[in-house]
């Protein structure tokens, strides 16, 4: 009964969070792409234009489903909701605060990664099932990359996971302290390469979400919008939702990993606003940096995978491995 | 392998330069314009459709009713109505009809007016799904709140009367003169007449003969 209690407070909770963040998270994402073109995004539907993410979900809603003709019916429709489950699945080894976890695993890390992995499939099948050229293509380059860059991202977390000796998120949170000279991107003594293994890890889990500058799958200018192309209405919604959603999970993920999840930085009041603070600041570096930079070549993508991101998340390892021999 | 690293680092640093770019951008002012609330100041050599300037002195538009914009109007889109008003100094514009949509914004017209009665409007609002909506009458325009009645100067008036009347009498009196001229005439002509008359009906006489 318990544990039935639990579980509807974890669906409960997180569908409510999932489903402000995701309406917000737009918002925020257009205000900031305005303000940095010097616009001013969007402020009619309400004060500041905060109404605009209901309009928006209302219009997608009231939205007509289209299968076209040539799409391959089962795998065009199961695609948005692949891409949306592990999306909302992921949040459950997320450790909010010391005692705010949906469920304490021995290896939230391993789960999180392997629905991770999920997503690459859903873009695939989605690209796949519409059964036209442009999605074809843009699932094949979102395979291609999600391959590239994994990679680099679990050599980086099995690097935290060897200083930690756990896979436990919220066991890898306390073992960093509460100030920020305690978090793993400034633990020199484990490694001297950490800032240069986070760093690899956030420009991973920005290419994971297929975001500019890797937004190759959904490449508007070359391919009308990728694997979405087919996808109106409340499909092209999931997959939104879905992206918004990895994109909270990533920096979630690295916030927890890197950033000291919940602790505090200067050793007062470590709880979940801490948590907050610092995934809504990496998030804002992600709008950031996607209106900054313009879209990556695929070669380029590949390159700056496997000739840098691969080999010095290698060479942290090793320094790493080496470190806690040594030491 | 010296490449590789210059590489790596002048990519960072370029990557760093964007990111100070775009973030200066974000804490500048938006440059937008909320169109419908507020409007771009027009530069003031903007060339919009032409429109009447007012005399501040009368409160009447400056122009004349000479016709120079009309006549030099190289697609005949300006035609004046104007029509003279007793008590009223030259003549009074009655209207001024603009057709915009053959109006190409040459300036002739401005050009040709010398009494700077006309000149380019900053007006760009001009959107419309009826052709009948170009067709202005600059003088609606200048005088929204109605055309008013040219004003008569009562002195000007008397004076335009008298000379009416003094006209009227000339005529009268060159009428009668020519009146009594022709009268003159009449009765030397009929003199003649009765005269050659006389001799005619002598001749026809003669004829009859």
């Amino acid at each position: 009964m318990n544990e039935l209690i639990r579980v509807v407070i974890y669906f409960v909770g997180i569908a409510a969070f999932l489903g402000l963040n995701l309406a917000y998270l737009g918002w925020v994402e257009r205000k900031g792409a305005g303000h940095i073109q010097r616009r001013t995004g969007p402020k009619e539907v309400g004060p500041f234009g905060l109404l605009q993410p209901l309009a928006d979900g209302l219009k997608l809603m009231s939205k007509q489903l289209v299968i076209p003709d040539s799409a391959d019916k089962w795998l065009y429709m199961s695609a948005p909701v692949l891409a949306m489950v592990p999306a909302v699945l992921m949040f459950v080894a997320i450790p909010w605060g010391e005692e705010i976890v949906p469920r304490e695993f021995n290896f939230g890390l391993l789960m999180i990664f392997a629905f991770a992995s999920v997503a690459g499939l859903s873009v695939l099948m989605a690209g796949w099932g519409s059964g036209n050229k442009y999605s074809l293509i843009a699932g094949t380059r979102a395979v291609s990359q999600s391959v590239a860059y994994e990679i680099p991202m679990l050599i980086t977390a099995i690097t935290i996971v060897m200083i930690t000796g756990s896979m436990d998120l919220n066991e890898i949170v306390r073992q960093q302290g509460d100030y920020f000279w305690k978090w793993n991107i400034f633990r020199f003594d484990k490694s001297i390469l950490m800032p240069l293994s986070f760093l690899v890890f956030f420009i991973c889990s920005m290419a994971e979400t297929n975001r500019a500058p890797f937004d190759l799958g959904e490449a508007e200018s070359e391919l009308v919008a990728g694997y979405m192309t087919e996808y109106g209405g409340m499909g092209f919604g999931l997959f939104m939702m879905a992206e918004y959603a990895n994109i909270v999970i990533g920096c979630s993920l690295t916030t927890i990993l890197f950033l000291g999840g919940w602790q505090s930085p200067i050793g007062i009041f470590p709880g979940p606003h801490w948590f907050l603070l610092k995934m809504y600041f990496l998030i804002w570096c992600f709008v950031w940096i996607r209106w900054t930079y313009p879209r990556t070549t695929l070669w380029g993508l590949l390159n700056l995978s496997w000739k840098y991101l691969i080999p010095f998340s290698l060479v942290n390892l090793l320094v790493t491995a080496l470190f806690i021999k040594v030491f | 392998m010296s490449g590789y690293f210059k590489d790596l680092i002048s990519g960072i640093k370029s990557l760093a330069i964007g990111l100070k770019i775009t973030n200066k951008e974000f804490f500048t002012k938006p440059i937008t314009l909320q169109y419908p609330h507020e409007s771009v100041k027009m530069s003031p050599r903007y060339r919009g459709h032409i429109e009447l300037i007012k005399d501040e002195k009368t409160g009447f538009a400056k122009c004349v009713a000479c016709g120079m914009c009309e006549k030099g109007c190289p697609s005949n889109c300006i035609s004046i109505k104007s029509e003279k008003v007793a008590g009223v100094k030259g003549k009074v514009v009655r209207a001024y009809l603009l057709n915009f949509t053959t109006c190409s914004l040459c300036g002739q017209c401005v050009e040709n007016c010398k009494f700077d009665a006309i000149k380019f409007s900053n007006e760009y609002n001009l959107a419309s799904t009826n052709r009948k909506d170009f067709e202005f009458n600059l003088l609606e325009k200048l005088h929204p709140e109605g055309i008013p009645e040219p004003v008569v100067d009562p002195e000007l008036l008397k004076k335009e009367q008298e000379k009416a009347a003094a006209a009227k009498k000339a005529a009268e009196e060159k009428a009668a003169a020519a009146k009594a001229a022709a009268a003159e005439a009449a009765a030397a002509k009929e003199a003649a007449e009765k005269d050659t008359s006389e001799a005619g009906g002598e001749s026809n006489a003669e004829e009859k003969s």
